[in-house]
């Protein structure tokens, strides 16, 4: 604890939560670890592995059980006021007070922190021109953007240069614009003044910056090291294979991801298909799977090693109820994905009509005559940042609120007209699950199966049908299920009418890769039963499982296209949907500020 | 930085913030100040165990003229209108329609009976109301006590007979329930004021995540406790003029103790009232069942326990220790004493001693759910 050059030293941590159901279990389970000051270090880990608990027992929020924990050589245990005195803690949503200005919010931190008046001028000033919020510094809290309150949240936390910065998932929920911006203030602090954070994230790109990782799992922790130790044990194990020809990516995608015994992961990226062999299956062994297309070797990310170990970490006999969401018998539920795909020729013309549709609040516009359609069994993306008029579109296609002007056609029915008939036809999972938590999962079905109208036998026969689908257990209580089950549980509520649309917002923030992974095959394969999709996302890389994307900012449509076709839109520079969408954001910002220069 | 310094200016800091929040939240002004106004005119004006006007019918079966001066003081009663009715079943019928309060029943022998010295009189009284019915049987009473001395003083049957029951009622002279019922609406106002409103201030702050944000700075868990308390007291203390305000001019109830002690004593309340919210608001890290907490525990039997309206004496036992341990019975005594009957010091110092001792304690355990700690 002496070496000046060790922020955090941990030995032998144990935390024991109660679980939902009553049973103690631990969420940090004998960890031991020492961070290095002066350095990034990240935290990387499926939901629930123990990141937040970590934290906060640093930060002295949560008493440990057992084991020695210092910070900055100081025993948090004993004295976790010196501690709070001297780090900054981001939690994962930064408590602003809403009714309070930014400016406010800011003082108010400065304040606690006794940040002297003409340190907090300088610092101030610089926050605000970073964070590119001096033009709000009156605006209430409550009233910005969600990419805005996470950079506001991030400013309050640095209202002075600490000792130690400890950040819970900065960028969730966050739009690529912000999350850039978020970073660069990281970055700078790190630059100028030898800053010592922690992050915990679920983002590769983000833990490929920090100096040291540590991958969390359970409790426990997998692996640690810098990227490029921790890439290597993924070397010489990952392919890109082409795409079946006229089919979408995701189709070999699929087929791939339900070969579990051989495959260790595949997404489609690009056009292509990225995917990871198991290290104990050789070539060879692939050879059926890709008779018909082209595989090259390429080089290995992080986020291969990352899938590696966690599924070498799941096929552990001890494996807890959250892993359950794997994907091995996906391939028997949902049928082959390659029978029956309707080509595009086959569709049988657009499904959703959208025309000129406006939607105003008062004065402001929250979308800008948008125009597109969405064909038969199409997967469809609704990208935008934070604040852009995804979720106001979004909630004009289900019904749920009216255009201003327009024309709004869903599944042939006139939406202005016929709402309630419209309704019948499509199937809703919103963000946050809809669900009886503290009924059981049939009684959840029942409930929605009675609440679309189904009766009798038709009744009985969907709820047992959906929980066929999903793999679901009739008798749990859906309020403790695992988030990835729960998920399931509302999308299975979302399918019992059989809907010809299936609207999804922003289903898979706060999940972790794997059930990720099995969630977007349930996806694809509803896809391929004729089932129209409709998705937000904030993870641009499933932009990739998409047929078509349309990208919002400020209530406009600044591109629609297939994926390929909005990357070329982007430009040279984007090499994924990430930078894409963050050079046609900017792209436009920059002929907006133009504009209104030459008006 | 001295700690003392730091001290100072962290509470200044969040005490403005609480301020900035209080006066941007309108609804939580509304149930501040106008919510208090709306109580004292309800409970000033609805709430009133007087009687007045009340309709009794009265059924002759003796015409006499005896019989009819002896039911005549009803009339001449200014709390009751007499409504003549043919005979006993319309009467019932008027009772039960809820036309009547009571009947004065004159029987048929009344006269003979007086002849003999035992004249009988029948009154029956609606007791839905017990209080409503005790007040109309003293009314009735008085009135044909009256009439029969006037009766005897007439006939000169020997001034023996005329024994009159005289009576009185102390402090309340006037006998008028607002004085009873306005000195006790200060308490309720304060416990109002003080547990609704501040449980939902920590409440709030577990809800939206803020203290964990707030936790991880130099900020110690007393200065979150007294900057919450700082701009409430401000409210409360507007409510408690206003309350003394309409006692007096609004009520006209007299106040004979002394002022300065009732404003002492109810701003040592109101701080315990206050704590009580926090405590609440601060344990249950919820603003619904905060709010309800609050209801239940504080204003709840401050309006039944308290002896606010019940004679506390007339209960039983277990009740009458629930209530000794409600802050609120302490200054509804207090509060009671001091308007109707003046500064007694030793009840004065042991009911302020309670409450203070109260506001120790709470300050404390309110201290200890503002720890630092999210388990």
């Amino acid at each position: 604890m002496s070496e000046p050059d060790i922020t955090v030293a941990i030995e032998g941590l144990r935390k024991r939560f109660d679980a939902p159901d009553g049973k103690p279990f631990d969420a940090i389970d004998d960890i031991s670890l020492t961070v290095r000051a002066g350095e990034l270090t990240a935290f990387v880990g499926p939901d629930g592995a123990g990141k937040t608990t970590l934290l906060r027992m640093m930060a002295g929020l949560l008493r440990p059980d057992e084991g020695s924990l210092h910070v900055l050589g100081i025993d948090v245990r004993a004295d976790p006021q010196s501690v709070q005195n001297r780090i900054s803690y981001m939690p994962q949503r930064f408590g602003l007070y809403e009714d309070l200005s930014v400016q406010e919010n800011l003082d108010l931190y400065a304040d606690l922190h006794g940040v002297p008046q003409e340190v907090r001028r300088e610092r101030f000033g610089r926050m605000l021109e970073m964070t590119d919020m001096a033009r709000f510094t009156d605006r209430p809290a409550g009233k910005l953007s969600g990419g805005m309150k996470q950079k506001l949240g991030l400013a309050c936390t640095l209202v002075r240069s600490p000792d130690l910065l400890l950040l819970d998932e900065p960028s969730v929920g966050v739009d690529p614009l912000s999350r850039r911006d978020l970073w660069k203030i990281i970055d700078q602090l790190i630059a100028d003044e030898q800053l010592s954070v922690i992050v915990s994230t679920a983002y590769m790109d983000e833990a490929e910056r920090c100096a040291q990782i540590f991958v969390f799992h359970h409790g426990k922790i997998l692996a640690d090291g810098p990227p490029d130790a921790l890439r290597k044990r993924a070397e010489s194990l990952g392919y890109v294979a082409d795409a079946l020809p006229d089919r979408p990516a995701r189709v070999l995608q699929a087929r791939l991801i339900d070969a579990p015994d051989r495959i260790i992961d595949a997404v489609p990226k690009g056009g292509d298909v990225h995917f990871i062999r198991r290290p104990e299956c050789d070539e060879a062994a692939l050879a059926d799977l890709l008779s018909d297309t082209r595989v090259q070797p390429r080089d290995a990310e992080l986020e291969d090693a990352f899938m590696l170990l966690l599924r070498e970490h799941e096929n552990e006999p001890a494996q807890a109820a959250d892993d359950a969401n794997t994907n091995k018998e996906d391939g028997d539920r949902y049928g082959t994905a390659e029978t029956a795909s309707p080509s595009a020729g086959e569709r049988d013309g657009p499904v959703i009509v959208v025309r000129d549709l406006v939607r105003k609040f008062g004065d402001f516009i929250a979308v800008a005559s948008t125009s597109f359609d969405v064909q038969r069994g199409e997967i469809f993306g609704l990208l935008g940042p934070n604040g852009a008029g995804k979720t106001t579109t979004f909630r004009m296609l289900c019904g749920l609120l009216p255009a201003t002007s327009g024309h709004l056609e869903v599944a042939g029915v006139d939406l202005r007209t016929a709402r309630a008939k419209a309704r019948a036809r499509i199937g809703y999972v919103s963000q946050k699950f809809a669900l009886y938590g503290n009924l059981s999962v049939r009684e959840n079905l029942e409930f929605f199966a009675g609440a679309y109208g189904l009766r009798g036998e038709r009744k009985r026969e969907r709820v047992k049908a959906v929980i066929a689908q999903f793999d679901l257990d009739a008798s749990a209580q859906s309020g403790i299920l695992p988030v990835g089950y729960k998920q399931r549980l509302a999308m299975a509520a979302g399918l019992l009418h059989e809907p010809d649309i299936l609207f999804l917002d922003e289903p898979t923030s706060g999940i972790d890769p794997l059930a990720r992974r099995a969630f977007w095959r349930t996806i694809t394969s509803l896809a391929q039963g004729g089932v129209t999709i409709i998705i937000t996302t904030h993870f641009m890389e499933e932009a990739e499982y998409c047929d078509r994307i349309a990208i919002q900012d400020a209530g406009e449509l600044l591109a629609l296209g297939t994926p390929a076709e909005v990357r070329e839109q982007a430009g040279d520079d984007a090499s994924d949907m990430n930078e894409a969408f963050i050079a046609i954001v900017e792209q436009n910002r920059a002929r907006q500020t133009r504009e209104k220069a030459a008006a | 930085m001295s700690s003392a310094s730091g001290f100072h200016r962290r509470l200044l800091a969040l005490t403005r913030k609480e301020v900035r929040q209080l006066l941007r939240d309108k609804s939580n002004l509304f149930v501040g100040l106008l919510l208090p106004l709306a109580l004292i005119l309800l409970f000033g004006y609805g709430l009133s165990f007087d009687v007045k006007d009340a309709p009794v019918a009265i059924v002759l079966e003796d015409r006499s003229p005896a019989a009819q001066e002896a039911v005549a003081g009803i009339g001449g009663s200014p709390y009751l209108v007499p409504v003549a009715a043919a005979n006993m079943d319309e009467a019932v019928r008027l009772i039960r329609a809820h036309k009547v309060e009571a009947i004065v029943r004159v029987p048929v022998d009344f006269s003979q009976r007086r002849a003999a010295g035992d004249a009988r009189i029948q009154l029956i009284v609606n007791g839905a109301d017990s209080t409503t019915a005790s007040a109309i049987e003293g009314y009735v009473n008085g009135g044909i006590q009256t009439a029969s001395r006037h009766i005897m003083d007439r006939s000169g049957s020997g001034s023996g007979g005329g024994i009159t029951l005289v009576q009185r009622t102390w402090f309340n002279e006037a006998g008028v329930s607002t004085w009873y019922l306005v000195p006790g609406l200060l308490v309720l106002v304060m416990t109002l004021i003080g547990a609704f409103l501040t449980s939902l201030l920590i409440a709030r702050e577990w809800e939206r995540g803020t203290l964990e944000s707030l936790f991880v700075t130099p900020v110690r868990p007393l200065e979150l406790v007294l900057s919450k308390l700082a701009p409430y007291v401000v409210i409360g203390a507007i409510d408690m003029v206003m309350c003394l305000l309409a006692a007096r001019f609004l009520f006209e109830v007299p106040i004979r103790g002394s002022l300065i002690v009732i404003i002492f004593a109810s701003l040592l309340y109101l701080i315990v009232a206050l704590l009580l919210g926090l405590f609440i608001s601060g344990t249950t890290r919820n603003q619904f069942a905060a709010s309800q907490m609050a209801l239940l525990a504080s204003f709840m039997p401050a309006m039944m326990l308290s002896g606010f309206v019940f004679d506390l004496r007339n209960v039983p036992l277990v009740i009458q220790i629930v209530s000794q341990l409600l802050p609120a019975t302490h200054f509804m005594e207090l509060v009671k004493s001091l308007f109707l009957a003046g500064t007694i010091w030793p009840m004065v110092l042991k009911n302020c001693a309670i409450l203070a001792a109260y506001g120790v304690l709470l300050a404390f355990v309110t201290g200890r759910t503002l720890r630092k700690r999210l388990d």
